[in-house]
């Protein structure tokens, strides 16, 4: 296993499943952010439950593995594919061979990353483990959505999740092995979509709360 | 009509592997646009032997695109300004007059300088020396249907032998990784019968061979693929990914 996992493959492996675990994961959480459209009583209840119940008490414990796992590995393979080049070069015009997308994942990791430092400081740790118990996790949500700030760095952040995920999918699939000349096309396809599904998602509604709280 | 071209080229010089490089700048005019790039750089060099100047060492054999020898990062771009060729096939009409051309060595860690534009390609050669073959008793050749390929395989199979070990796929990637390189060598053998019985020894053999001589690691930006000259397809990259899971999950 030790070679495999040291292997310039096998690391991106790695990389590539926690991915997918965090994709699904995203599936999971616009899902239930959906229930906001559908009433207070009904995001409370599934809020609460993801918040106490200890099934995903111990969830979130993977969840925040796969995330950790997900960075020290980009932070190591980055650190490789640098040093691999001791030597740039002076002129570069990348524009005509790949995406930016493909080239600024570690970029676009980043700041998504300080959203979510920014968004657990703002939600979880007040759902989870405010001192005043929290009357409605509906208006926590709600009222920061008021915050007209706030709304645009989170319509940013999903901006840039956008373009993370645009080249993620369809580069997990490629790493493990799972494509061919046929599928190529179709995970790009599918992950434009996974990932215009999942921005779209986040950020219509914050933008229809934001809406809500000015009229 | 014959146009000319009057440019200015930005050359890497550098005499020995550990000696500091820099870039030179030379003028150069009346190059036809009917040139191919490397007789530009030929004019050029015959313009400074007999200024009695050092000329500029840069790779070069069969100039017809099949050898893999040339290489060149030319304004950015591994073998220039034009898709699916090598150096040697790039015209000097894709030039605009009065522009400044800059020209770079390959970089990468695996790939050092030895003099100017060239490049230690060795690297290559120690990645297929570490799998890149079958192991065959010879004797009477065998009856050319005695094995049955289907037209698919076959096909695929050519499409990655295709590949001329030139290192546009090294010098392009932005992590310099030679996984086209690797997946090229690993899939046109992978996909034929008599190179399937040594399939996971090599693929495993031959990354860790790769890694060993310091490429980076693939992050799937496609980049090699657009600036290969025999366009070979990342889709085999996702083969060896194939080959190497599986070599390692079978053990
Ligand atoms: S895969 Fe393409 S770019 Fe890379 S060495 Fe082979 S021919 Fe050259
Ligand atoms: S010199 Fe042989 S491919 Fe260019």
């Amino acid at each position: 296993m030790a070679p495999f996992i040291n292997s310039s493959i096998g690391k991106k492996v790695i990389m590539s499943l926690t991915g997918i675990f965090l994709l699904v994961f995203l599936v999971v959480h616009l899902g239930i952010n959906m229930l906001l459209f559908v009433s207070e009583d009904v995001f409370n209840a599934a809020s609460h439950f993801m918040a106490k119940n200890p099934v995903m008490f111990v969830l979130q414990h993977v969840l925040a593995l796969g995330f950790i796992i997900h960075i020290i590995y980009s932070l190591i393979t980055s650190y490789l594919n640098m040093k691999a080049r001791p030597i740039g070069y002076a002129v570069i015009d990348r524009s005509k061979s790949s995406s930016w997308e493909s080239r600024n994942m570690l970029i676009t990791g980043s700041l998504v990353f300080s959203f979510l430092v920014l968004h657990l400081i703002n939600y979880f740790f007040k759902m989870k483990f405010g001192d005043v118990e929290i009357e409605s996790d509906f208006v926590l949500v709600t009222d920061l959505f008021g915050v007209w700030y706030y709304t645009a760095i989170y319509i940013v952040s999903f901006i840039l999740l956008y373009l993370h995920l645009n080249h993620a999918f369809q580069s997990a699939f490629q790493t493990l092995g799972l494509n061919n000349s046929k599928w190529l096309k179709r995970w790009k396809v599918i992950g434009t979509i996974y990932a215009l599904i999942i921005c779209l998602g986040f950020i219509s509604i914050a933008a229809c709360f934001f809406a809500r709280s000015i009229v | 009509m014959i146009s000319t071209l009057n440019l200015t080229l930005k050359i890497w010089r550098q005499a020995a592997p550990k000696a500091k490089g820099k870039f030179e700048s030379y003028h150069i005019s009346g190059i036809s646009t009917d040139c191919s790039f490397l007789e530009m750089l030929d004019i050029l060099n015959e313009k400074l032997i007999n200024e009695g100047k050092e000329p500029v060492a840069f790779d070069h054999d069969c100039r017809e695109g099949i050898c893999g020898m040339c290489s060149l990062y030319i304004n950015g771009r591994p073998h220039g300004p034009d898709d699916d060729i090598t150096t040697c096939q790039l015209h000097m009409r894709k030039f605009k007059d009065g522009a400044t051309i800059t020209i770079e060595p390959w970089r990468a860690g695996p790939f050092p300088v030895i003099k100017d534009l060239i490049v230690d390609r060795k690297a290559f050669d120690k990645i297929i020396q570490s799998g890149g073959f079958i192991s065959a008793n010879t004797g009477g050749t065998q009856d050319a249907n005695a094995i049955l390929i289907a037209h698919d395989d076959c096909e695929e199979s050519m499409d990655a032998a295709a590949c001329i070990g030139c290192g546009a796929c090294v010098a392009a990637c932005k992590n310099s990784s030679a996984m086209l390189f690797v997946s090229a060598k690993v899939s046109h053998l992978a996909k034929l019968p008599q190179g399937k019985v040594e399939a996971t020894k090599r693929a495993k053999a031959m990354v860790a061979m790769m890694d060993e001589l310091g490429f980076g690691g693939c992050t799937n930006t496609a980049a090699c693929e657009a600036e290969c000259p025999k366009s070979i397809s990342i889709s085999h990259i996702a083969r060896l990914n194939r080959e190497y899971l599986c070599a390692n999950l079978m053990d």
